[in-house]
């Protein structure tokens, strides 16, 4: 068991290409923040990125971000923060749920992952954000794909498509990607004691509406209380979050109070309390319980999705709650993953996928933990990644079941 | 044809012509196959009307089977296949090949589903970008990518190109804004991508299809997101002496934390032309003028112009207009609006380019470009999507007075060295196509590009679909495969191992 662990772009084609002339599979990794996400794996030996590290270009007024693969993600935010800007697709942090430590995954990783927070509903995931990418295939070449600028149809977009490949592709160097102003200010309108359904409809007439909400999640009843310490109690909460100039926000937050004025009482959480409120969202912190007991990502159509949580809790018991107007659904099983249950009822309610991001070993070396495909776009998705990794070096079958 | 190498008609195919368009005809009855030379001429170019070239046949299909059976077909046999949506490319992404079939995709022309409480609607290709808007605006809803030929250019030609438009900056390019869509690959298997949900389910397939220039596959149907209209929009029109003081205030603009849902910029000779044109009340004493337009709540809106009045006048504008009413606003954009119109209208010809570039480097570019204007005596109008670096040069030449259209082309192709020179890049949103194709290597090296026609080979391993297109020279796909291993040693043997 070898861990190579390069300094520099050349040096990571280097290892590569040993690799290849050894004919031995590679993990790769960052902080390892997500090595529990996919199907395990069992090389021989482990690429380590995280001291492939340091910003090589920050321009705020460029809009512009460059860094190594291996480099912080905590200390990319710490910066963009000194200059009031930010990641705008808001990165989650898996470490809480999976039982890591806080703090830790890389700005490849990032990629790698396709990571997105609660804004993903207005402002998209990395995939929107990335411009640029320094990589390696599984053929030991580097090559590069986009640039530096925000607006480029120059050639195939490879960026986007290293996006949520988690390392199956090419080895990610470099990374560009596109920043943005943070928020002058924000607020969170809570609208309190509905049913998932109801709240599937107030949440369907906020984000329909003018007021531009950046966030919009239901914590149903008995979960809320696992945010924000139990601040804002266990009531089932309705959460819609405002950002923007502070006239602004007063103005929106208002607009959106009328709208809703008939769903129920509506209190509302502002500031650095807001803030640590969609923090915990975004990291999935009511199922971080500290066990291995399974948790799925469900991806689909917000008006289906609390249809389908109804429909699987008639079958098994489950916890749910509800990011991005209903697209993201995260659940907690009691014990099974049940897939194969769950991934047939996402499809009967207007279709989607689900990724099993927590289970132990076992359940992710014997189920699918990434969706299944069709046929033909299995074959497809099998097609490109031979051209990227003809000899199935980089994270072997870690998308595959 | 000014000098553009194309793939060698293959002969077979030439031969079999008759065969091939009775087979059509099995496949699209109807009125669905045109064969006639004096009615395939209206499609024998695209929006880059210097090159033209008439296709083997014209088949327009109808449902995602026809082009599937089609493509399969073409497939089995060896034939080329170029998509065409509505024909509005700028760089000859669907011009089409002698030896090919030309898949016209306008008869998929309905809308299939509007769905406002997951914001979305299901297109077939052929709906044209402003047909999107149309279906939902009495609700309020509109679709954000808005390219200047929108009121003609197809959805589906949208994602081939990953249009953009002058709203982009705030709210993003077509890929940005597609949720799914159904393809159909060469071998004539019909996929689909994403959906009303947001992630990718594996690799992002859908990031890849949007801007592959109808390489990969042909779009039989897109789900686009939609977006409620801004309450208000309005506009500042800002002169300023130099276009390095704009585009300072470019800069603090987005330095504020400010993202306006527009922010153009025309030089001197564009203001001239254009108000020359439309009488939209441009200041003509100055050399660059802004457009910024902010949009969302009142409130929000009158917040913000405030502020950038502020960062214009610091930066020394001359002038500062802010429109008053939605005639005004709309005034303001008339004159950018009609500026390629209006070059027209002094220029026999214009050609446009489309690069893209670090905007600090703008006064760099822009001085660059004033000297090839001197060497090459032609001149040189500019509009430029200021707030993301996207240039519009536009050339102005005379296609009647002999060797001016390769000048203006190779004035152009210098246009495009001087923005991947400064970091930039050699197409911003109109696409490679033939156009920009032998400038590729400019940008990227041949181990960057025989990555990206690997992507091709997943896809499409005969270089069927689109050949021509995007890549300088097609390298066959098995020989992109092979492998050369040097391998052996350790690498880096002084770095800490474990």
């Amino acid at each position: 068991m070898t861990t190579l662990s390069p300094t520099t772009a050349a040096e990571t084609r280097a290892a590569i290409q040993w690799a290849l002339g050894e004919e031995s599979q590679l993990e790769i990794v960052g902080h390892g923040s997500k090595r529990g996400i996919g199907r395990p794996l069992q090389t021989e030996h482990t690429l380590d990125l995280s001291k492939l590290s340091g910003v090589t270009l920050y321009e705020p007024a460029e809009l512009v971000l460059s860094a190594k693969a291996g480099t912080s993600l905590a200390d990319i935010e710490k910066l963009l923060a000194e200059n009031g800007q930010q990641l705008a697709f808001e990165p989650m942090n898996y470490g809480p749920l999976l039982g890591g430590q806080p703090g830790r995954g890389t700005i490849g990783g990032v990629l790698a992952a396709n990571l997105s927070g609660p804004r993903r509903l207005k402002a998209g995931a990395a995939r929107d954000h990335i411009l640029g990418v320094n990589a390696v295939s599984g053929r030991g070449e580097a090559f590069k794909s986009g640039g530096r600028v925000v607006k480029n149809v120059t050639g195939y977009d490879l960026s986007k498509l290293m996006a949520g490949s988690w390392g199956t592709l090419a080895v990610a160097t470099d990374v560009i990607f596109k920043v943005l102003p943070a928020a002058e200010t924000e607020t969170t309108l809570a609208i309190r004691g509905l049913l998932d359904e109801e709240a599937t409809a107030a949440m369907a007439l906020a984000v329909g509406s003018s007021a531009e909400i950046s966030s919009a999640a239901h914590l149903p009843e008995g979960i809320a209380d696992r945010v924000s310490g139990g601040a804002i109690g266990g009531e089932a909460a309705t959460l819609l979050r405002i950002e923007g100039f502070g006239p602004s926000v007063a103005y929106r937050a208002a607009a959106v109070k009328d709208i809703l004025k008939a769903a129920g009482p509506i209190d509302e959480i502002t500031g650095d309390a807001s803030k640590a409120l969609w923090r915990d969202v975004r990291d999935c912190i009511p199922f971080a319980d500290g066990t291995q007991r399974p948790v799925w990502r469900v991806s689909m159509a917000p008006s289906e999705a609390h249809k389908m949580t109804l429909a699987l809790r008639m079958e098994t018991p489950a916890e749910a709650f509800y990011d991005w107007q209903g697209s993201l659904v995260w659940l907690r099983m009691q014990a099974d993953p049940e897939a194969e249950l769950l991934r047939a009822l996402v499809k009967k309610f207007g279709g989607g996928h689900a990724t099993l991001v927590r289970a132990s070993p076992s359940h992710r070396a014997s189920l699918p933990v990434f969706e299944p495909q069709p046929s033909a776009l299995a074959a497809l998705s099998a097609r490109l990644k031979s051209e990227f990794d003809p000899k199935g070096l980089l994270n072997p079958g870690r998308m595959e079941a | 044809m000014s000098g553009l190498a194309m793939p060698k008609p293959d002969e077979a195919t030439m031969r079999r012509r008759d065969d091939i368009v009775a087979d059509m005809r099995i496949i699209v009855p109807g009125e669905g196959v045109v064969d006639a030379v004096n009615e395939m001429r209206a499609f024998e170019s695209d929006g880059l009307t210097a090159y033209r070239q008439l296709p083997l046949v014209v088949v327009l299909p109808e449902t995602t089977a026809q082009v599937a059976r089609i493509l399969k077909y073409c497939n089995e046999r060896n034939i080329r296949v170029v998509p065409r949506g509505s024909g509005t490319s700028l760089s000859g992404g669907a011009l089409p090949l002698e030896d090919a079939v030309l898949l016209v995709m306008s008869r998929f022309n309905r809308i299939l589903e509007i769905d406002f409480p997951n914001r979305a609607v299901v297109a077939q290709p052929g709906v044209t970008n402003l047909g999107i808007t149309n279906a939902v605006e009495a609700e309020g809803f509109y679709y954000a990518p808005d390219p200047s030929s929108q009121i003609a250019c197809s959805i589906g030609g949208n994602v081939a190109e990953n249009s953009g438009g002058v709203h982009c900056l705030k709210y993003g390019l077509t890929a940005n804004n597609v949720l799914g869509i159904e393809m159909v690959l060469m071998n004539g298997e019909i996929v689909r991508l994403g959906g009303r949900h947001l992630d990718s389910e594996g690799y992002d397939l859908l990031g890849v299809m949007t801007g592959s220039e109808g390489l990969l596959g042909v779009v039989t149907e897109v789900t686009v997101r939609i977006l409620k209209k801004p309450e208000t929009a309005r506009a500042l029109l800002i002169g300023f002496p130099t276009s390095e003081q704009a585009g300072q205030c470019v800069a603090d603009i987005i330095g504020a934390g400010i993202i306006p849902g527009g922010m153009e910029m025309m030089d001197r000779p564009a203001i001239h032309a254009a108000e020359d044109f439309v009488r939209a009340g441009y200041p003509l004493e100055c050399e660059a003028l802004l457009i910024v337009e902010l949009d969302g709540p009142g409130v929000e809106v009158d917040h913000l112009i405030g502020l950038v009045e502020k960062i214009a006048l610091k930066n020394g504008s001359t002038t500062c207009r802010i429109s008053t009413s939605e005639e005004e606003r709309l005034t303001f954009w008339a004159g950018r609006k009609a500026a390629f119109p209006a070059v027209g209208r002094i220029s026999p010809d214009y050609y446009c380019m489309d690069g893209t570039i670090p905007r600090k480097e703008l006064p760099r570019v822009l001085s660059g470009m004033r000297e090839l204007s001197e060497r090459y005596g032609l001149r040189v109008a500019n509009v430029f999507h200021a707030g993301d670096g996207n240039l519009h040069p536009l050339i102005l030449y005379d296609a009647n007075v002999p060797g001016e259209l390769e000048k203006a082309e190779e004035f152009g192709a210098d246009i495009l060295r001087l923005c991947v020179r400064v970091g930039g890049v050699l197409t911003g949103e109109h696409g490679v196509g033939v156009e920009k194709r032998d400038l590729m290597p400019e940008m990227f090296n041949q181990i960057d590009l025989d990555q990206q026609m690997r992507v091709k080979c997943a896809f499409d391993p005969n270089h069927l679909l689109n050949p021509g297109k995007v890549f300088p020279q097609l390298r066959r796909c098995a020989e992109l495969g092979r492998m050369h291993i040097s391998g052996g040693k350790m690498p880096f043997p002084d770095i800490p191992r474990f």
